[in-house]
């Protein structure tokens, strides 16, 4: 029974929810997409590759076990907006801090709830990613579509300089030590374009020592200081848009061994002179099989 | 990888009778395993005494066997079938537990069978307790912390290195003697005490207790190549303590977040990899500590269980025959996803929607047991429901339960009982309590506290409990369209908010007509939405989008029986999934409706769409309205669709069959009483009273004994035999409380009468009689808990013949199109009329399984307007009416009471249906076909041994002749006073035992000490204060067969005899249907009834 202002989300195509608002009121635009993951809501909106994003969460209920400081993925909310069918009032986990909406309100980000999440998805998979605005304010559809088809998409925008770190810094001072402290398996550079922490962990976790680097880094800088292995991270926005981002894998490639996750591993493809398209829509959530060609092992991943 | 090509011929065990905590989940699992095996190339063999299952029907497998699970009837089937391979997981515990007997005796090796799916050691691993923790610990995953001790000083260190609060058991004791919780060591020293008195070895186990932590399950599925992956993840509503299969569940899991449900996925793949599970599905529960989340593993099943089958039907994805297609070697990923078509099965299917279970109990029919919730299940059935929240889904489940008064939502006026101690106990009703608790004004964290279920479960009850107090005493003419749609969006049904409203169901059906709020249907897809879905597997939820595609050929809706229950079972989904085929194959889409997951009607392969609602008017009155077909078919589930007819009728849907006021007419005891006489046919002389005086006339004219029962009840709930004026009395006052508005029906007993069922189908024009059944316990047993064969053994053909002249001059009568059962009896050569019920009966899949005539599939021909005779024409019937009676071997059918589970229920058969299940024993010897079954249903019949006599005065003389049968094979005899001086008289010899109230050793110190093989009891009178109560029980609990019925004692005798004799060759269903074709000469009769007349002359 959702007692939060009335809400409207459009979509480009002219699609209208209307729904109540929770977390901040006001608005926001970017681009929809939709996540199949059951659990996990924190994590997503704390995920920098989401910057620049209306995530709809597909499984109904959100909210249900609060958030906590433990397991943010970044240092604050990123999701431009959040749409859910609903946002659970009370919570419930000997780690819940704070409830979804009060995550959302200090944030600033509008959350909207009560909506058919489904109809939106199947939307998005059949027309593909829409631009869509979220509103408590401007509760005339037609308006908001209007509005919503003024504002830029996704494709060309660099959205990589806008989440990164503004210093170099230790990852140990975050995650904390590696798990090999003394004698480190490897010394690795990692770019942070939208930097996850849990990649961090895993990094630590197999005994790696990870110094973090702004995305506007220069190859020259990290070659410079010798590490065994550069790791090039996930982040928002269109991978041909991160210039810089592709000139440093261009600078690193046969120097030292480079690795990269979602937008990092983009950027070693244009690197290496291939090209990337934007695909129908995006596959979000916590059950992509994939297949290891050489030992034929298929292990679930996290899209 | 592709499939095994070492393996040819494989044989499936099934999982037997339906019995409480295994039920028709497990033909649902075997069925898809048969088909898909078979689809592979495979030759496969079915070992199922069961005969109301689909997998026993003779298209499923190559070979098919209604043989008894023990492994020597399983070794003559190996033996002639000799497979490659067994699936030994498709059956439950039951199959499991063969199979590892089968293993451990050394026999599989000595014939070069192996298993598959999951080995001798993986299974070993998984059941042995200490075994198990073992693994776990190597593996290292954290089980509950515990220790033994053999002293008090020692217990109390154990204690304090575990913490409390503990649980305390002496070691070597079954059955929980001595146990008990200590929350501080003054408790503790003094239970563990009392507890080490009680163990024989002066040992006890100190565990740390889990009372109160929330329990999980996770659906795991692992191939050959080591790939693993979670199907669902499961989270009980109702805390630790309470047997999963009686707890309300919920999927996917709601209240972890997704660091600690990733960790507990990690410890779900680790379990199975310790345990060794090769392939398939094993099912890993775990405890969650609420306060501190610490998490440890409590259990695995390495097989298909029932949390599976509620996996599959909740996901979509079908983990039996996944798990099927594992065990012949195919990896994950090389197996599509049928639903998606383009995902393969190492997806991990993601819901975007709410599943809630909710166990269905039948605690009226046992009223001498404690009701409350332990770790020994109890429920008889579930029902699940698909929401778009849990509130929603929640809602949708109680109204799929049938239980008037348990929708959704308080009952407005509230509760004056003391809600918060009552819920610290956990019982049927406790969410209702959880609702009164929040209407009273307590807290969510309050009733939390009270009753151990989780704040986040009580808030969304809250939520409910808010939007009927906002809806309470409001006319229904001023709820707006936004209000109504809020009501019907948090999960009140019709009938909640019509009583909230003073309104009717049908006043706020048109009420959101008017308003147009109604429910869209949206699609299970297995992967929430992400990619199309090419099965038509719907729930509905008040939503925006509309997901049902247009059909294109004509539809047909099939409503199905709902949850099981103790009258109503798998009997009846088996008819409505044979209503599926037909269907199909005659060009029609069939389009079924069911709320029950257990079934194979809920399969979305079974039907061409699929809905899974509730079978309430409001939810199949939408699917209708939604799919608009061409007519409905109520008379295949049961009374729960059959009831359904009226509202489907008047709302302008065609009710294909029987009509509705010819069901009326039947139903109505004293319309029948009337349309009987008008037909000149026989009934037993009937009366309604409505107060004593009135009984008393009625009982004096009609003469005693007679039946008591209320009306409108099913079941034969509170129905009794009644002897004299002096018992009359307090049995018309039970009567009259079962249904305090309506008269007490009285009718004449016909006692000593031989009961006879009819199943038959009529076309409007011609009637086709599929069985005669002949009941081997006398009428007075419900027809339900009685054992009954085919051909029928003693009903000479003029009888016969006057059985189907009645049957057809009734169908006639009735106008009934479809399927007809009827109830006769024979008494002093006349027959008698009981019931008829205008419907599919629970002995269709018998009847069809005997005969090889698909009875449901026939009636649904008729149902779409083909005539019996076009169908004897097509041979899908035979043309020789007499088909059943000389049938080259005999059937019995035998009933599976579930008392075992309900300490100190009264084990006398009578008038009030208490069988789960049955089981069939088929062999052309008779009195072997009577050993199976009785073997089948669980009856350890003695080939030797002490057999303990003590009957009712009446059954005296009549039990002479057993009596002297069972000495002359060597048995000693026991008896107590009375009836140990009539079989002396009679120069048997017979050791005299005192009853309990005459002195020990008694007779129950002996059935307690193991020194009786079986007992015979037929009661004076029932109650829990009887010697023959005391002495039933204690068989029971002993695990003794203990027969409460004279004729009961004629066919164990004869199935002694069988036994003493030797086994037979087994035969295949196709074999025997095969001979049935091809008629040969009787080898014998099953005819007790002449056994019975040797024994009075």
């Amino acid at each position: 029974m959702p007692v939060g202002p009335a809400a409207l989300l459009a979509l480009e195509d002219g699609t209208v929810f209307r729904g109540r608002g929770f977390g901040a009121t006001g608005e926001a635009f970017g681009e929809a997409v939709f996540n199949t993951a059951m659990s996990g809501y924190q994590e997503v909106l704390t995920d920098p590759s989401y910057a620049g994003q209306v995530v709809a969460m597909t499984s109904p209920h959100q909210g249900n076990y609060g958030t906590n400081r433990d397991d943010a993925e970044s240092a604050r909310v990123r999701v431009a907006g959040f749409a859910v069918r609903e946002a659970s009032r009370r919570t419930s986990s000997w780690r819940s801090e704070r409830t979804l909406g009060e995550e959302l309100a200090d944030a600033g980000v509008v959350g909207i709830e009560g909506i058919d999440t489904r109809r939106l998805t199947l939307r998005l998979r059949e027309a593909g990613s829409m631009r869509c605005g979220v509103s408590t304010e401007d509760l005339d559809p037609q308006s908001l579509v209007r509005r919503t088809r003024g504002t830029p998409g996704m494709e060309g925008a660099d959205l990589a300089r806008t989440v990164t770190v503004a210093e170099p810094y230790e990852a140990g001072s975050l995650v904390g030590p590696s798990a090999r402290a003394r004698v480190p398996a490897a010394r690795v550079a990692a770019y942070d374009f939208g930097l996850k922490r849990n990649i961090l962990r895993l990094l630590a976790a197999a005994g790696c020592e990870v110094t973090v680097f702004p995305a506007g880094t220069p190859a020259t800088r990290i070659l410079a200081d010798g590490f065994d292995g550069v790791f090039l991270s996930n982040g928002p926005g269109d991978p041909a848009a991160t210039t810089y981002g592709v000139a440093a894998a261009t600078g690193l490639l046969g120097k030292v061994p480079v690795f990269g996750i979602c937008l990092g591993h983009q950027l070693l493809g244009l690197a290496l002179d291939g090209r990337t398209y934007k695909m129908k829509f995006g596959h979000r959530g916590a059950n992509q099989p994939v297949r290891d060609l050489v030992t034929g092992r298929v292990e679930v991943t996290r899209g | 990888m592709p499939r095994r090509t070492d393996v040819h011929r494989i044989l499936v065990i099934g999982s037997g009778p339906i019995v409480i905590g295994q039920a028709c989940e497990f033909d649902y699992s075997g069925t898809q395993a048969c088909t898909v095996l078979r689809r592979e190339g495979y030759h496969v063999s079915l070992v199922n005494p069961n005969p109301a299952t689909i997998m026993t029907d003779p298209e499923f497998a190559d070979a098919t066997y209604l043989e008894p699970l023990t492994p020597e009837s399983m070794l003559a089937v190996i033996e002639r079938e000799r497979p490659d391979a067994i699936l030994p997981t498709m059956g439950g515990q039951t199959g499991l537990n063969v199979a590892v007997e089968l293993a451990e005796s050394g026999e599989l090796d000595r014939l070069g069978v192996r298993l598959i799916g999951a080995s001798l050691e993986a299974i070993h691993r998984a059941e042995d307790r200490s075994g198990f923790h073992r693994s776990m610990v190597g593996a290292g995953l954290p089980v509950p912390r515990s220790g033994t001790a053999r002293t008090v000083e020692e217990a109390t260190r154990v204690a304090a290195s575990i913490g409390y609060p503990v649980i305390v058991r002496p070691s070597f004791m079954l059955g929980g003697g001595g146990s008990g919780f200590a929350t501080e060591p003054a408790s503790l020293a003094e239970l563990a005490a009392r507890s080490l008195a009680a163990s024989p070895a002066t040992e006890v186990l100190v565990e740390e207790s889990l009372a109160g932590w929330k329990e999980f399950e996770l659906e795991v599925m692992r191939d050959g190549a080591d790939n693993a992956v979670v199907i669902c993840s499961i989270e009980n509503v109702d805390p630790m303590g309470v047997h999963t299969g009686d707890s309300i569940t919920v999927a996917p899991q709601q209240t972890l977040t997704d660091r600690e449900y990733q960790d507990m996925r990690d410890a779900a793949l680790a379990c199975i990899r310790a345990i060794g599970v090769e392939t398939g599905g094993s099912n890993i529960q775990f405890a969650v500590n609420p306060q501190d989340g610490r998490r440890v593993l409590i259990e695995m099943n390495p097989r298909v269980s029932r949390s599976s089958a509620l996996a599959s039907k909740a996901t979509g994805f079908p983990i039996a025959k996944v798990a099927a297609l594992l065990a012949v070697g195919y990896r994950l990923d090389e197996i599509a996803n049928d639903i998606t078509g383009k995902t393969p099965a190492a997806f991990e299917p993601t819901l975007d929607y709410v599943v809630v279970k909710v166990p269905r109990f039948a605690f009226e029919k046992f009223p001498e047991t404690d009701p409350a919730l332990t770790s020994t299940m109890k429920s008889v059935g579930e029902v699940m429901a698909i929401g778009r929240t849990f509130k929603e889904a929640l809602g949708k489940a109680w109204r799929s339960l049938e239980r008037s008064g348990y929708d959704l939502g308080p009952v407005a006026g509230g509760s004056a009982e003391p809600v918060l101690s009552s819920l610290a106990v956990p019982a049927e009703r406790r969410l209702h309590l959880v609702e009164a608790a929040l209407a009273a004004g307590h807290s969510v964290d309050e009733i939390a506290g009270a009753s151990g279920i989780d704040p986040w479960f009580v808030d969304q009850i809250g939520q409910v409990v808010e939007e009927t107090l906002a809806l309470h005493g409001r006319a229904l003419g001023s709820i707006s369209d936004v209000e109504l749609r809020e009501a019907k969006r948090v999960g009140l049904s019709d009938a909640r908010i019509a009583s909230l409203t003073g309104s009717t169901e049908l006043g706020v059906r048109r009420r959101r007509d008017e308003l147009a709020v109604a429910p869209v249907f949206k699609t299970v897809d297995t992967c929430a939405g992400e990619f199309p879905a090419v099965t038509p597997y719907h729930y509905s939820t008040y939503e925006e989008e509309d997901e049902v595609r247009p059909a294109s050929r004509p539809r047909v809706v099939i409503l199905g029986a709902g949850p099981n229950r103790i009258g109503q079972g798998i009997e009846f989904d088996y008819a409505c999934v044979h209503a599926a085929y037909a269907l199909r194959d005659a060009g029609f889409e069939a389009v079924m409706v069911n709320s029950n997951p257990e079934t194979v009607s809920t399969d979305y392969d079974t039907s061409d769409r699929l809905y899974f609602e509730p079978v309430s008017a409001e939810d199949v009155l939408a699917v209708c309205r939604t799919e608009r077909p061409l007519g409905v078919i109520v008379q295949l589930g049961g009374q729960t669709p059959l009831k359904l007819a009226h509202v489907l009728d008047a709302e302008g849907f065609t009710v294909l069959g029987t009509r509705p006021e010819a069901i009326d007419l039947a139903e109505d005891r004293g319309k029948f009483a009337a349309l009987c006489a008008e037909l000149g046919i026989p009934a037993p002389p009937h009366g309604e009273a409505r107060d004593l005086g009135e009984a008393r006339a009625v009982a004096a004219r009609i003469g005693y004994p007679v039946v008591v029962r209320p009306s409108y009840v099913l079941g034969g709930r509170a129905m009794e035999i009644v002897y004299g004026e002096d018992e009359l009395e307090r049995f018309v006052r039970t009567a009259a409380e079962a249904s305090p508005d309506h008269p007490v029906l009285i009718d004449r007993f016909l006692e000593g009468a031989i009961e006879v069922d009819v199943d038959a189908v009529a076309d409007g024009a011609d009637v086709f009689v599929g069985a005669v059944m002949e009941h081997i316990e006398e009428a007075g047993v419900h027809s339900g808990d009685s054992s009954c064969a085919i051909p029928p053994p003693t009903l000479s053909d003029e009888e016969l013949d006057e059985v189907e002249r009645i049957t057809a001059v009734l169908a006639r009568r009735l106008q009934v199109l479809g399927l007809m059962n009827l109830q006769l009896a024979v008494k002093d050569e006349r027959i008698w009329v009981l019931e008829a019920n205008p419907r599919a009966s629970r002995t269709v899949p018998f009847v069809s399984k005997v005969t090889g005539v698909p009875l449901a599939k026939a009636a649904t021909m008729v149902l779409v307007g083909r005539t019996l005779a076009e169908l004897t024409a097509e041979g899908l019937i035979p043309s020789d009416r007499a088909h059943y009676r000389r049938l080259p071997y005999t059937s019995v059918k035998a009933a599976v009471l579930p008392f075992g589970r309900f300490p100190g229920a009264d084990t006398v058969l009578g008038p009030e249906m208490r069988s789960t299940g049955e089981v069939m024993g088929v062999d052309r010897e008779p009195g072997t076909a009577l050993a199976k079954a009785l073997v089948a249903s669980g009856a350890a019949l003695p080939r030797n041994g002490t057999v303990f006599v003590s009957v009712s005065n009446r059954d005296k003389r009549a039990i002479l002749f057993p009596a002297k049968r069972l000495a002359d094979m060597g048995f000693r005899l026991l008896a107590t006073k009375g009836t140990a001086g009539v079989l002396r008289r009679a120069g048997i010899d017979v050791t005299k035992v005192d009853k309990v109230s005459e002195g020990t050793p008694s007779v129950i110190d002996m059935i307690e000490e193991g020194r009786v093989d079986l007992v015979i009891n037929t009661p004076f009178g029932r109650g829990p204060r009887t010697d023959g109560y005391h002495i039933r029980t204690a068989a029971w609990q002993a695990g003794i067969p203990c027969v409460t019925t004279l004729p009961g004692v004629l066919a164990a005798i004869r199935g002694i005899e069988a036994l003493r004799d030797g086994p037979t060759e087994p035969r295949s269903l196709q074999e025997y249907h095969e001979l049935a074709r091809a008629p040969s000469p009787v080898q014998g009769v099953l005819d007790l009834r002449a056994d019975a007349e040797v024994a009075t002359t």
